[in-house]
């Protein structure tokens, strides 16, 4: 079976037979065990699905996801109260701080950046996860990316609203961070451009423009379904967010063109935002950070946490939403794949960086190496190397621990561990300057720990709180990658065309549209819009 | 500025009296312990190759070298630190907002930064400079080269219709400096007793490669006074 385009490699294989399935039917991980099995074998397990069981899927696709948003249970809300407590004590630190002064942090002379800063850069490159999944397998058109993108997409906008914080709680007077916003003002100044850090601003606020309408868009169709299945207040405020969705082939023609135009305009925003944040540090004097590699380097450490908390939350939001059968062990298997191949490539820009401060003999950069690998910072530094290097590489190449969900759980949770080692550890180096005179180091104070603690808390309850609000999974491109994947196997669209799903219910589907013009605009209508709930 | 090292004994004198001039906020033992010392300049205490007691220390004095190519400047998002006109490296206290990036850019670690509001234990808060900002938390400060007495003996010259003269102008570290290790003056007036130091094949500026073109030449030692 083809990676990509190949027969509906989601819902296919995994779809349990000629039966459709309604409602309460549920294929355990056997089935999809088989699956796998089966795809190894190049066996084609899935037979065609009829408009009649296509139907019945959508129902029980809709069914489970809004059946899932609508209940609230006891667990839910204690969740929501833990979390929301531990946000408030953060809050209470941040408090603390302004009350206080920023020297209740640890930082110091010339450790003048700490915890704050590595979560920073921590969370900007989780942000990365979402527009690696959803825009660059949206480009390739990979089908299997399509039950990740809304989660991933989410992921995108939450840690950027989290990561976008932290310059503001690290300043000296977090109360003036406006400052540094380029409007005409009573002071009469205009920001300076030549600094990273307005560079900074601007990319991360141009990434969060982009990454908002990146979520929205695709959100429309399934709003107007959510709109159509609710009563009262939730359906008016749908309705408003569904800007009068109703399904027709022009909404569908301009959605696609829309999503097509923006999928390739936020890859290069996603590269540069990391790229620019690393130009904080690449940029400057400052031995340790100078450096040409910083660029590349923390890209990919970007897109490697991001897609390892990628993973994390999607383990744990199958479960919990027990959508077993649209993330399937089979989703997990790729993406297992695809972390292998970034930590690889990670650890080649850490090592092109690490060798030329070492061979370019540069002193200050030659003792920051030294603390790293028998000084004081040599526990941290390992510690990365095993959980970023080691430990990915050795397991990451067996199917049965990327189809681990517990594996795959505590492998995608010690990357980010790592990860936000390498950031700390980056962050820190300044300890070890030119003058030794003015060498220092550095201890985390309560507040920073309080603060980087709940905005971990912070990005798991908006995280849980959107899950009630809107559609974890796209369901009209799940709809639709079943669609187009049976009219492929009709010979309705050719099958190894490229035709895209995106381009489903525009009647430049030509074979769709010729051969079963009213079915594709019925089943275009009822993949997301009235349809779906008359 | 000119800095001998020959003759500076590391007595520190120069530290204090920077204190007293430019209403630097004292912060105690513990907060000095982690690194938070307020001092606009320090003397950096080096010491040779030995064993006690057959040890020499070396001091070196750093203060803002006031560079003409300041890495502070252009990493600054809200202008806080520029270029005055007449080449010294100002820190416009109002437009800080601590982001903390100059000192990070700054290779002499000459920045320092309040981290909380600046205290002056009584009685230190008798004997603020009323010429000199008491600045506020979270913004970040450093050496001015005296920019308050710069500034009143430009007026004074100007008020009676003649040049600055030659040593007219001193910082408290030089005014105070016991054995006048320290020498302030116009390094563009080729009379001028620090454009003749400046010119001893003794003199160097520190950390050059950094290619910050520092206002301070350092005399390096030649011998002088062992401690």
């Amino acid at each position: 079976m083809s990676e990509r385009g190949g027969p509906g490699s989601v819902g296919r294989g995994d779809r349990p037979g000629p039966t459709p399935v309604s409602g309460s039917t549920r294929t355990g991980p056997t089935t999809e065990e088989a699956a796998l099995a089966f795809e190894a074998a190049g066996v084609k397990t899935a037979p065609a699905l009829t408009e009649e069981n296509l139907r019945d899927l959508d129902r029980d696709l809709d069914a489970r996801v809004f059946g899932a948003m609508q209940s609230i249970s006891i667990r839910y809300l204690l969740l929501v109260g833990f979390l929301g407590s531990v946000v408030a004590f953060g809050a209470f630190a941040f408090g603390w701080q302004i009350y206080k002064g920023i020297g209740v942090a640890g930082i110091n002379r010339p450790v003048f950046w700490g915890f704050y800063i590595a979560s920073f850069v921590f969370w900007i490159g989780i942000s990365h996860a979402g527009t690696l999944v959803s825009a660059i397998l949206r480009v390739l058109k990979v089908e299997w990316r399509m039950p990740l993108t809304r989660a991933a997409e989410a992921m995108t906008l939450f840690a950027l609203m989290i990561g976008g914080l932290f310059p503001i709680i690290h300043l000296g007077r977090n109360w003036r961070f406006y400052w540094m916003i380029p409007v005409p003002n009573e002071r009469g100044l205009w920001p300076n451009f030549r600094s990273a850090l307005m560079w900074d601003l601007l990319a991360i606020l141009t990434y969060i423009t982009a990454s908002s309408l990146f979520l929205l868009l695709p959100l429309i169709p399934d709003l107007a379904t959510a709109r159509d299945r609710t009563r009262g207040l939730r359906r008016r405020i749908y309705g408003l967010l569904s800007f009068g969705w109703r399904g027709t082939q022009q909404q569908w023609h301009r959605l696609h063109v829309a999503m097509r135009v923006f999928t390739i305009v936020v890859i290069p925003i996603a590269v540069s935002v990391h790229t620019i944040v690393s130009w904080d540090f690449g940029m400057t004097l400052v031995e340790g950070w100078r450096s040409t590699v910083f660029g590349p380097y923390f890209v990919i450490g970007a897109i490697y946490s991001g897609m390892a908390a990628l993973i994390t939350v999607l383990v744990l939001v199958r479960r919990s939403l027990k959508l077993e059968d649209y993330v399937t062990l089979r989703h997990f298997d790729r993406l297992g794949k695809v972390l292998l191949a970034v930590s690889v490539i990670w650890f080649y820009m850490f090592w092109a960086g690490f060798l030329t401060d070492w061979y370019g003999g540069s002193t200050v950069a030659k003792l920051i190496q030294h603390e790293h690998l028998v000084g004081h910072s040599a526990v941290l530094f390992w510690t990365m190397m095993v959980v970023n290097v080691l430990i990915p590489f050795i397991l990451l190449w067996f199917r049965r621990v990327r189809t681990s969900m517990t594996a795959m759980l505590v492998i995608s949770l010690l990357v980010n561990v790592g990860m936000w080692i390498e950031r700390f550890l980056i962050v820190t180096s300044p300890g070890i300057n030119s003058l030794s005179y003015n060498w220092g180091s550095y201890t985390p104070q309560w507040p920073e720990i309080a603060i980087a603690t709940a905005t971990f808390a912070a990005f798991a309850l908006l995280y849980v709180l959107f899950s009630k609000a809107l559609p974890l999974i796209s369901l009209w491109e799940v709809k639709e990658s079943w669609r187009v994947d049976r009219w492929r196997r009709e010979g309705l669209i050719e099958a190894e065309s490229d035709v895209p799903p995106l381009t489903m219910g525009v009647p430049a589907v030509t074979g769709a549209t010729a051969v079963t013009g009213a079915t594709a605009v019925t089943g275009a209508t009822a993949i997301g819009g009235r349809g779906g709930a008359s | 500025m000119v800095v001998d090292l020959d003759v500076c004994t590391g007595c520190q004198a120069c530290a204090v009296a920077c204190l007293a001039e430019n209403n630097v906020g004292i912060v105690g033992e513990e907060e000095a312990a982690i690194g938070r010392a307020q001092h606009w300049i320090r003397i950096e205490r080096y010491w040779d190759e030995g064993e006690y007691p057959e040890v020499r220390a070396q001091f070196l004095p750093v203060m803002c070298q006031q560079c003409g190519k300041a890495p502070c400047e252009p990493v600054c998002p809200v202008f806080a630190s520029v270029h005055s006109e007449d080449g010294l490296n100002s820190q416009v206290y109002n437009r800080c907002i601590g982001t903390r990036y100059c000192a990070h850019n700054c290779p002499y670690k000459a920045r320092v930064f309040n981290f909380f509001a600046p205290q002056f234990p009584s009685p230190l808060e008798q004997q603020l400079n009323p010429d000199v900002t008491v600045r506020s938390v979270g913004i970040m400060e450093k050496c001015t080269f005296c920019v308050q007495r710069i500034r009143r003996a430009r007026e004074q010259a100007r008020v009676e219709d003649r040049p600055i003269a030659d040593g007219e102008i001193m910082p408290a570290c030089v005014q105070t400096c016991p054995p006048g290790a320290l020498v302030f003056g116009d390094a563009g007036d080729p009379d001028s007793q620090v454009s003749r130091l400046m010119a001893s094949r003794r003199g160097i500026r520190l950390l050059e490669a950094f290619n910050t073109e520092p206002s301070v030449v350092y005399l390096k030692r030649e011998g002088g006074l062992d401690v």
